[in-house]
């Protein structure tokens, strides 16, 4: 039976989550693509629970971004492993095509982005809060197709990573860049930047934000995601360059930079 | 039941730390953050301490005077009721015996049990005799170092025995009671009491 | 999104990551709801507001007053609800 309500409204329970493909993404994050019954879909931005159960009972739940579309076919979340984590270090690592777990969502309306909600969109991410801004790029991209909405649309990606290899989606980005030059996307490497990197070295900072985002009369819709002390420095500094604070949500993943 | 996931396994204790782990817990060597709210910032020149009894009649230190208190320290085990147990922690304070002593001869009167109220808001109730008898101080220092403000500083209540959630931050009073009255997460369903031992996480748990 | 080792500022998240817990209650997903601070009477989306203490449940704070407008937990036995701190909370039905 399928509910004709929206996202939003439906009830939310437990379903079984079936593992059909993974992807190796960076040495440190995995996307697992799943089979989920009765997917009910969800928003760009939004999120599932997810919980493991051993032989014994015992019982972990974490929270993970979607990282797939909305009209994907598939749910897919990407996981970063993180060195004490009890789930993302089965997920990144024991599990296998064909394992299942449990998943409630989806949830999370508040961090949403839909086209209908316009833009210019400005998306600030930090590490693994990449997730849930690659889910409105690609809903983006796989809804607006003709150019004359595009324009109207722009999209500003300003990705803060470690190190190169940290990148997440690095060559989707990068084709998608390509093929549409209403979206930029504009990366910091904090830590190990390349050898021949001409670009930021630093971390997000107000001159940055100058350089990189929509002067706010433009009135970008902002989504910023990642770690908690990336988040908050954004937030104001946005907020301090007269961006309207009503069009800035943001999802702190908490200090340890996992969700 | 719920579907089981193969090869999960979760946090496990071994052998070697089992024993010393209450039911349900695991080891960190972490010392895990966890607030109901946002750090107070209370200066030394601000804080001080009351103990306060049914009648109203309160007895209070400022930082100088309380820090001119005889002194206790301990080495002990801390368990929180989200799993995480850490071992060996080394705490220095006043103990909650010295402060009723104190008390009592300024005309403030004990009763069995106590709420712990703490700059924020925060409160939690502990029945006296689990704070007497060298079981809880008001503790401001940590592994040598004065309390850090999101661990609590500049003092927290410590009683080690029970759920940490018990062992308030930032305490600024014990306020006498005639009954056990809820705090702030007893009255949102964790158990009254909070012996890990026992795994008195919520309410109804025997 | 769990709370772990961090400082002091950093240890608050979004209202957005109370959503799985409070969606056992509301049966909807809640952080699209409105809600009015009984302290000072602002009004936010509960994914807005500043959610402390996760593992234990969520204490949901004002942005404004740092009031708890909501706090929830999940026992054994019971999940939990304290909404006195919110005049109001008005969820839209689509």
């Amino acid at each position: 039976m399928t509910s004709t309500a929206t996202p939003a409204a439906r009830r939310v329970a437990w379903r079984p989550a079936t593992v059909a493909q993974i992807i190796e993404e960076t040495p440190t994050a995995r996307t697992l693509v799943l089979d989920v019954q009765d997917w009910p879909g969800h928003r760009a931005g939004q999120h599932v629970d997810v919980r493991l159960t051993a032989e014994d009972g015992y019982q972990a739940q974490r929270s993970y971004s979607i990282a797939s579309a909305p009209r994907d076919v598939a749910l897919a979340l990407t996981v970063e492993r993180l060195e004490d984590g009890e789930i993302s270090s089965y997920l990144c690592g024991d599990v296998r095509v064909g394992d299942r777990f449990e998943l409630r969502g989806p949830v999370g309306g508040y961090f949403v982005w839909d086209v209908d909600d316009g833009g210019p969109l400005l998306l600030v991410a930090g590490g693994s809060g990449i997730v849930p801004l690659m889910a409105m790029l690609r809903h983006r991209a796989s809804s607006v197709t003709d150019e004359s909405t595009r324009r109207a649309l722009p999209a500003r990606l300003l990705y803060s990573s470690r190190r190169w290899s940290d990148v997440i989606y690095r060559d989707e980005l990068e084709r998608l860049v390509a093929s549409d030059p209403t979206v930029q996307v504009t990366h910091t490497i904090t830590r190990e930047p390349p050898q021949d990197w001409t670009g930021f070295r630093r971390r997000i900072d107000r001159a940055m934000l100058v350089d990189v985002a929509w002067p706010p009369d433009e009135r970008p819709r902002a989504y910023i995601c990642g770690p908690t002390p990336l988040v908050e420095t954004v937030a104001s500094e946005l907020a301090a360059l007269g961006h309207e604070p009503a069009f800035i949500r943001t999802e702190r993943f908490g200090p340890t930079g996992n969700p | 039941m719920a579907l089981i996931s193969r090869g999960f396994r979760g946090r496990r204790p071994d052998n070697a730390t089992a024993d010393r782990l209450p039911p349900g817990q695991y080891e960190t060597k972490d010392f895990p953050v966890l607030s109901a709210g946002p750090t107070p910032r209370t200066s030394l020149a601000q804080w001080d301490f009351v103990l306060r009894d049914t009648d109203g009649v309160t007895v209070r230190w400022n930082w100088d005077e309380f820090s001119a208190l005889p002194r206790t320290s301990l080495t002990t085990d801390i368990h929180c009721v989200t799993k995480w147990s850490k071992f060996g922690t080394r705490w220095e304070g006043v103990s909650v015996d010295t402060l009723v002593g104190e008390a009592a001869k300024r005309g403030v009167a004990a009763t069995a049990y106590v709420m712990a109220m703490s700059d924020g808001g925060y409160t939690t109730n502990v029945p006296v005799a689990d704070l007497t008898q060298g079981k809880g101080m008001i503790a401001f220092i940590y592994e040598g170092e004065p309390l850090d403000p999101e661990h609590g500083g500049p003092a927290r209540l410590l009683v080690p025995h029970l759920y940490f959630w018990k062992s308030a931050k930032w305490v600024r009073e014990l306020r006498f009671m005639q009954t056990d009255q809820a705090g702030f997460w007893e009255s949102l369903g964790y158990h009254m009491y909070g012996d890990p031992w026992r795994e008195q996480r919520y309410t109804g748990d025997p | 999104m769990t709370a772990n080792a961090g400082t002091s500022d950093n240890m608050r998240l979004d209202g957005n990551a109370a959503a799985g817990l409070l969606s056992e209650i509301f049966a909807r997903d809640v952080t699209v709801a409105r809600a009015t601070c009984a302290g000072c009477g602002r009004a936010d989306s509960i994914g807005g507001l500043h959610l402390y203490a996760q593992d234990m449940g969520a204490v949901l704070r004002c942005p404004g007053c740092t009031a708890v407008v909501v706090r929830a937990t999940r026992t054994t036995t019971h999940l939990w609800i304290d909404a006195t701190g919110a005049r109001w909370i008005a969820m839209p039905l689509t």
